[in-house]
């Protein structure tokens, strides 16, 4: 069957702010099936709220909504734009619910839109578990006994059957939110109280645990003519009662034998048939006792998911492609495999299944450290924020190359310690319960003697991966007895996937004398493809992993090459954003239209980017980002042609971190060299920088004890900020108000990094925080966007949110920010992007800090000011100058950032927060306070033609609308106020027109009292610290999280008065994140919120596409 | 360190790989061909179709599973020589009985591992299937290739004689039977004549060297059907079972064959065979049931094929003989078919497959065909009674 003929244009939906969950895999999806509509010659309409993925880049679409995922919102969207249909299966759940919704609310029948991929009834089918558990039975397979539960009673009942442990999980949920495995009734009631609030549809399943089954993973791909192929296998190492998306998961499956594979494949094919998703992927989850081989069915995802994007790295098998274009009718036979040639050139069909010739291994990422009291076990409900894969041929080699990738220090094995300290039944107890770095420990285990058949008892991994393990620490073992390091014993440990540093550790020497003695011995590795047939055919695209083998398979070239190297595993403070800037990068130096005609080389170890798609670069190496894998990977290019440098500006600090050690080898390095890093990095350097721009940072020091650092802090008086340096999203960062916390932070903090000192800075109350992205050539300096925080200094500027245009900043501010900043990249050296952060404290421009890299805010930068600045700032790293960018058109001939008209739109950049998926041991919050310490994990953007439109956009797509005057159940919408003293004046104003529009105005005394006087009715409610008052009065905080107020405006209480100055302010404001209401912490916030409200009342908060804005530009 | 002795495997064209004894130690020879599955290692050894050859699998890990005793598809391990990466040093699995390199020793079967298979691999995709030599034994390359060169070819031989039942022997139907088939075992799997008989087929499996009256002989009235196995060598270095086929469709009987059976099928037609540069062995290939327009992901394992055109039909002394499936890899015959003339009804006489749709190993999409065998014996049953 061909393309459809009668769908001209297709609505595509986004999955928003990046959360835990629900990562930049959508954006790879996303950005895919974008790319394949338009290239079939159809209208897309995108709907998106996330400015940092590639997806809302202008050029992939038709139209791009950079719009909240609302029902509200899409349906404007829908209304402007009369789609013929919506795909839905590509944006994660978020997408998949938004589709639901619009649905029920009648909208699709309204505008006659169609839902192709998975239709309604099937996505009901698919997700309800209760029909979910029906068809599977009608099949003849089986799934774990459970009930469908509306209540906590009926929970009771059902446990009654089953018993604990008890496994809690919410229909219509991603990533497990809201579910959890409850081993007595107290669990019970936390888990499946949030569970049925964590439902759309107050439902959850209780079942009977299954913990301890292996657990397996098919991604299935189906088209109209009912043709359906699996394309991948995957076995999780850590067996059920892990969330697959916190489990190591292995590709293929390792410990099947055909006849239970069958068994799956099988089954697969009889849900997605029976549940009836017409075309596109899904992904069936599986639990198999390994007692009996009896199988369980777990769940499908009837679209596209986070599996979909390892499964299709793992293969080469681009399933969010196929699935776009099976979606608009081809048939998979008539789809070309675009990776592998036939002699005579053809391409196989899509219509197969993908086999390896290799082992691919996920490891998660977690960042347990960034929320102090979470609880680290791993369980049904996901907690990791990211993910690294490798490919290796054979397991040992991908787990520990997986493992390094992680970039966390403690995460590859380690022979180090002594022997003797290895105590077997603390171990096996330990690793009884899941816990990030388990699989340490195990290891730890089996050099403590526990056998095979102990460690399975204790932790359900499977005997042949307990094996695996085994055989890396006999290798180990070799490595650290023998005499010397023959060619042999390093092939033997290599193969194996010892890193130098690992074999340098263990042998007592560093890693650059083991590669030394490597090299010279001739020890290198090879490179082999990723081309789904496992060599049966040729394959035409450069998509390898290295390994140490006999045959490498990089193709010589003539071209120069450029070798970009990627952002690793996403974490907090560097993801998707990244990515961003490196596939940017990629677009402006190919041999794309308008790129510069490099051959561009891709490094990345992150299975969810867009980087990591084999069609966004010449060549793609599937690499840990360490010293020794990039030095290999130069060195085959080196080999294979010339290579004209390696970039490392663009992926985070990660590449940063390795530029001046790849140059120390003989590197080149591209744009900003390595001293002038090291300049802006160090403090101490990056001081005299400013002092000789005569720029005024904050007064600092540096500690190395409690004692200096106790001194420096009386120098430049109390707050003072602290932190290790060298650090990213303000890993460790604290401000500290006193002697006693200072010595608290210090025992705690040195810790983090020996090798870097403790930097004390005064922390500078009160400011407005500057953020400001630039390119430098040399010459000229094109600043790309100045935007003003929301929020004052001293809460991270990940997590803030930010205005651009700034609005408040006059012409007279921005041109000594345009100053300050060209000052800092002449000083500094830079060549390509700069961000600097300022603080404007009673008019004084202090610098924060500055990174000579891309920074999180380059993609939202550049497409508020429909700039492509990553683009430019690579051209430049290579050479080009601004003005020939301007000239060639690349950046806009006159003006920049800084000179923006009048009439352009305003962008608010607004964080999301994870807090709502982490609980401590005994079920709290954690809590939620924010700090200099970056917590977000993604981030929204609102924009239109003024600040309070562009807000209301801003909250409606993180947190929920801005409240009307009226709740949908007709009572009046309560506004909680409650403002610092310098705030109170101008406070009354906006606090009025609120009140006038009819809301109801709470308060806390001094608040109300002011509101009063001024002839506002405000009802005084009990502080937080004031505890639940003698007649049960409830406190602010009480009244947020029982959903009895719809906003929050609160200004932090600055002074040092009252013992504990901002954490009132702040506990109100994590209530409101927790209840998910918008909270306003600022005047300027206020009376944008005011106007939001306004314009919300008025109704004329319209869409418009990033093209449209354009064009208005323009003309 | 556990020390594996070293081995070593010479190509004819001189390529040479060094690796470890895997199973048996010796020195072993025959043709070098790839398999491509990641599952099924034990169907693959235990299949009679490999006999003479030596097995590279892709997948480099292959052993986990170890050894049962449900999963072989013959009495014993076919292959010639086995080729792994990185064999298993542990057996997992709750059905196993023991480890796959105890299993290679205890048959005698010789094998190495820790060759860089891939690269072996798309050697024999480039340069095509070849003969080859793994010793344990041997130390000089040199010496090995001569000997890989005295070795026979596997054009020009045939070979279902040496693995064929000795003896005819009779597969009950499940439950109450339907129908009674003579199956010609070339090389017949244990799956195939099961699926038949999951089907209420007696299937009566006879040697190689069975006779057309061998054939007639069986059932209490005659075969309603006959079967024709797969099998190793050359489909054009036979012949007996050509004429037997021959004149079983001359009697109108009702013929289903699987590979070496879709090749004597198509030479009992009158097309000819050739060689694969490097076959098809495998269980991902996509193939497309033109009857039905249909793509199956099918299970290969065959290193010759059939020479017909992929369109229209061909007037044969039995029928129209025409091109049922194809594989969508390399539009490689996959599937032939018998009918009436379309002036006569048109009706399907007899069919075949060159491909696995007994699946062991591989996926079960081709399953269906054996239904299409039953419709095929039904719809003659009753001819036979109208016409009585
Ligand atoms: N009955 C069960 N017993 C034990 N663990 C389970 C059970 N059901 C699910 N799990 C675990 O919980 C995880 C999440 O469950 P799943 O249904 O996949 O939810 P999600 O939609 O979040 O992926 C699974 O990966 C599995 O490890
Ligand atoms: N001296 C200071 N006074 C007030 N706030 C500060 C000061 N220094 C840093 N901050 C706050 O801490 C946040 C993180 O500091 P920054 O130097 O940007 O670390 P990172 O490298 O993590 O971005 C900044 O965004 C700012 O809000
Ligand atoms: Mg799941
Ligand atoms: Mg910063």
């Amino acid at each position: 069957m061909p393309k459809r003929t009668d769908i001209s244009s297709v609505m595509v939906i986004g999955s928003g702010p990046i959360i835990i969950g629900q990562a930049c895999e959508f954006d790879y999806s996303g950005t895919q099936a974008c790319r394949v509509l338009k290239q079939e010659g159809l209208r897309v309409v995108l709907v998106n709220s996330n400015p940092a993925t590639i997806m809302t880049d202008p050029e992939f679409a038709d139209a791009t909504y950079v719009e909240p995922i609302t029902p509200e919102y899409v349906e404007k969207v829908i209304a402007a734009e009369r789609p013929d249909a919506l795909l839905a299966t590509l944006g994660g759940q978020t997408a998949l619910n938004a589709a639901m919704a619009l649905d029920k609310a009648g909208v699709l029948e309204k505008y006659g839109v169609e839902l192709i991929g998975a239709s309604i009834e099937a996505i009901e089918r698919g997700e309800n578990r209760q029909s979910f558990k029906q068809i599977v039975e009608k099949l003849g397979g089986e799934v774990a006994g459970s009930a469908i539960c509306h209540s906590l009673e009926d929970c009771f009942t059902a446990v009654e059957r089953f018993g604990y442990p008890i496994v809690v999980r919410p229909s219509f949920t991603m990533g497990g939110t809201g579910s959890g495995i409850a081993y007595d009734e107290a669990e019970l009631r936390q888990i499946a109280g949030a569970g049925l609030d964590a439902s759309p549809t107050t439902e959850v399943l209780i079942e009977e645990s299954i913990i301890g089954w292996k657990e397996y993973e098919l991604e299935v791909m189906r088209d109209t003519a009912d043709n359906v192929v699996i394309v991948c296998s995957i076995e999780n190492l850590d067996p059920m009662g892990v969330h697959t998306g916190d489990s190591i998961t292995v590709a293929p499956a390792m410990t099947l034998t055909d006849r239970e594979y069958q068994h799956l494949r099988d089954l697969a094919i009889g849900i997605i048939r029976e549940v009836g998703v017409d075309t596109g992927g899904c992904n069936i989850q599986y639990a198999v006792n390994p007692a009996d081989g009896r199988v369980v069915v777990i769940e499908m995802n009837p679209r596209v998911s986070r599996s979909s994007a390892l499964a299709s790295k793992a293969t080469g098998f681009p399933i969010a492609k196929i699935a776009a274009k099976v979606a608009i009718g081809y048939t998979l036979d008539e789809i070309e495999n675009d990776i592998t040639t036939r002699p005579g050139g053809q391409s196989t069909p899509a219509s197969f299944e993908p086999t390896l010739d290799y082992v691919v291994v996920k490891v998660p990422r977690f960042a347990f450290e960034k929320f102090p009291g979470a609880d680290p076990t791993l369980t049904t409900h996901m907690k990791s924020v990211g993910e690294a894969m490798a490919i290796g041929r054979n397991f040992t080699e991908a787990l520990q190359k997986a493992l390094r990738s992680l970039e966390s220090k403690d995460a590859p094995f380690d022979w180090h310690q002594e022997w003797v300290d290895l105590d077997k039944a603390a171990l096996l107890e330990e690793i009884s319960t899941p816990h990030d770095g388990r699989l340490k420990k195990v290891m730890d285990a089996l050099r403590a003697g526990a056998t095979a058949e102990e460690i399975f008892q204790a932790t359900g991994i499977d005997p042949w991966f307990v094996d695996q393990l085994e055989l890396i620490n006999e290798v180990a073992a070799e490595v650290t007895a023998a005499p010397e390091l023959t060619p042999g014993l390093l092939r033997r440990a290599k193969r194996h996937g010892f890193s130098d540093a690992q074999l340098g550790k263990i042998r007592g020497m560093s890693a650059d004398v083991v590669r030394g003695v490597r090299h010279a011995l001739g020890v290198r590795p090879v490179y082999k493809t990723v081309d789904t047939c496992a060599a049966e055919f040729a394959a035409a695209t450069p998509y390898h992993y290295s390994s140490y083998d006999e045959e490498t398979e990089v193709q010589p070239r003539e071209k120069p090459a450029v070798i970009i190297l990627g952002s690793g595993p996403n974490r907090i403070g560097q993801g998707i954003e990244f990515d961003y800037s490196c596939v940017h990068a990629s677009l402006a130096l190919g041999q794309g239209e308008g790129g510069a005609g490099y051959e561009t080389v891709m490094v990345n170890c992150n299975p969810e980017t867009v980087s990591t798609d084999y069609d966004t670069s010449d060549r793609l190496y599937f690499e840990p980002l360490t010293l020794e894998d990039v030095l290999e990977v130069v060195h085959a290019e080196e080999q294979a042609g010339p290579v004209a440098g390696v970039v490392c500006q663009l992926g985070g600090q990660t590449p940063l971190g390795l530029a001046q050690a790849l140059k120390d080898n003989g590197v080149t390095i591209v744009g900003t060299p390595p001293e002038a890093i090291h300049l802006a990095e160090e403090r101490g350097a990056f001081g005299r920088v400013l002092a000789e721009a005569g720029l005024p940072a904050p007064k600092h020091g540096m500690a190395t004890s409690y004692d200096s650092a106790q001194r420096i802090a009386g120098e430049v008086g109390y707050p003072v900020l602290v932190r290790p340096s060298y650090v990213l999203g303000g890993r460790g960062m604290e401000i500290v108000y006193d002697d006693d916390a200072l010595r608290g932070y210090i025992e705690r903090a040195t810790a983090i990094s020996p090798e870097h000192p403790v930097l004390v800075d005064r922390f500078i109350d009160d400011a407005v925080e500057i953020d400001v992205d630039a390119i430098y050539d040399g010459e000229e300096l094109f600043l790309g966007g100045v935007m003003e925080h929301i929020e004052e200094a001293g809460i991270h500027s990940g997590d803030s949110s930010c205005a651009l245009p700034p609005i408040t900043l006059g012409a007279a501010e921005i041109l000594r920010i345009r100053e300050a900043t060209e000052a800092i990249a002449r000083g500094v050296g830079v060549r390509g992007l700069i961000n600097i952060q300022f603080a404007l404290g009673s008019d004084v421009l202090y610098v924060l800090e500055a990174n000579p890299r891309a920074s999180r805010t380059v993609p939202f930068v550049s497409k508020a000011t429909a700039t492509p600045l990553a683009k430019a700032a690579a051209r430049v790293m290579l050479g080009e100058t601004i003005a020939a960018l301007r000239a060639s058109g690349l950046l806009p001939a006159e003006g920049d950032g800084g000179t923006l008209p009048a009439d352009q739109p305003i962008a608010v950049k607004e964080a999301v927060m994870p807090f709502n998926r982490f609980r401590t041991r005994d079920g709290r919050q954690v809590d939620t306070v924010l700090g200099p310490e970056m917590k977000s994990t993604g981030e929204v953007m609102g924009l239109d033609a003024d600040f309070g439109r562009a807000f209301a956009k801003s909250q409606a797509a993180a947190y929920g609308s801005l409240p009307l005057p009226q709740r949908p159940d007709g009572t009046r919408s309560r506004v909680f106020v409650s403002m610092a003293n310098r705030d109170k004046r101008h406070m009354v104003f906006p606090i009025k027109v609120l009140a006038d529009h009819g809301f109801e105005i709470l308060a806390t005394q001094g608040t109300a009292e002011v509101l009063r006087r001024n002839g506002v009715e405000a009802t005084v409610v009990r502080k937080h610290f004031e505890g639940t008052g003698p007649g049960g009065e409830p406190t602010t905080v009480e009244l947020i999280l029982g959903g009895e107020v719809q906003l929050v405006v609160n200004t932090p209480h600055g002074s040092a008065s009252g013992g504990s100055p901002r954490i009132d302010g702040y506990e109100i404001r994590t209530a409101a994140v927790r209840g998910n209401i918008p909270c306003i912490t600022t005047v300027q916030g206020l009376g944008a919120a005011v106007q939001g409200i306004e314009a919300m009342i008025r109704g004329d908060v319209g869409v418009r596409s990033l093209q449209d804005w354009a064009r208005r530009a323009r003309t | 360190m556990p020390v594996h002795a070293p081995a070593i495997l010479v190509l004819e064209d001189g390529r040479t790989f060094h690796g470890e004894a895997f199973g048996a130690p010796g020195e072993t020879f025959g043709e070098a061909v790839f398999n491509t599955g990641m599952t099924g290692y034990q169907e693959t050894l235990t299949d009679p179709s490999y006999h003479r050859q030596v097995v590279v699998m892709t997948a480099p890990h292959v052993g986990n599973t170890g050894v049962n005793d449900e999963d072989p598809e013959s009495r014993r391990i076919w292959v010639a020589g086995y080729v792994v990466r990185d064999p298993a040093r542990v057996a997992s699995n709750w059905r196993s009985r023991r480890s796959l390199d105890d299993e290679l020793r205890e048959q005698g079967v010789v094998g190495i591992s820790g060759v860089d298979t891939r690269a072996l691999t798309r050697h024999l995709r480039e340069r095509g299937a070849m003969r080859v030599g793994i010793s344990t034994t041997e130390t000089d390359p040199a010496a090995l290739l001569a000997r890989v060169r005295e070795a026979d070819q596997m054009a020009g031989t045939e070979l279902a004689g040496e693995v064929s039942t000795a003896e005819a022997y009779v597969v009950p139907a499940h439950g109450e039977k339907r129908f009674t088939v003579a199956a010609l075992d070339l090389g017949i799997k244990t799956m195939t004549p099961h699926r038949m008989a999951e089907r209420g087929i007696e299937v009566h499996v006879l040697p190689a060297t069975a006779t057309l009256d061998d054939v007639l002989a069986v059932g209490e009235s005659g075969p309603d059907g006959l079967f024709y196995s797969n099998g190793p060598g050359d489909p054009a270095a036979t012949t007996a079972q050509v004429e037997l086929l021959q004149a079983a469709l001359g009697r109108g009987l009702p013929y289903f064959g699987i590979c070496f059976g879709n090749q004597l099928f198509g030479r009992a037609l009158g097309f000819g065979t050739y060689k694969l540069t490097y076959g098809h062995r495998g269980i991902n290939q996509p193939v497309m049931d033109r009857t039905t327009g249909k793509v199956e992901v099918t299970a290969h394992n065959h290193g010759f094929a059939v020479d017909a055109p992929l369109e229209g039909t061909t007037t044969t002394p039995y029928g129209e003989a025409a091109v049922s499936h194809v594989c969508l890899n390399d539009d490689v015959v996959e599937g032939l078919e018998l009918r009436d003339p379309a002036g006569e009804g048109g009706r399907l006489r007899a069919f075949s497959v060159q491909y696995h749709p007994e699946a062991a190993a591989g996926p079960h999409d081709a399953g269906y065909l054996f239904d299409r065998f039953c419709d095929l014996l039904a719809d003659h049953a009753a001819d036979q009674k109208g016409g009585a």
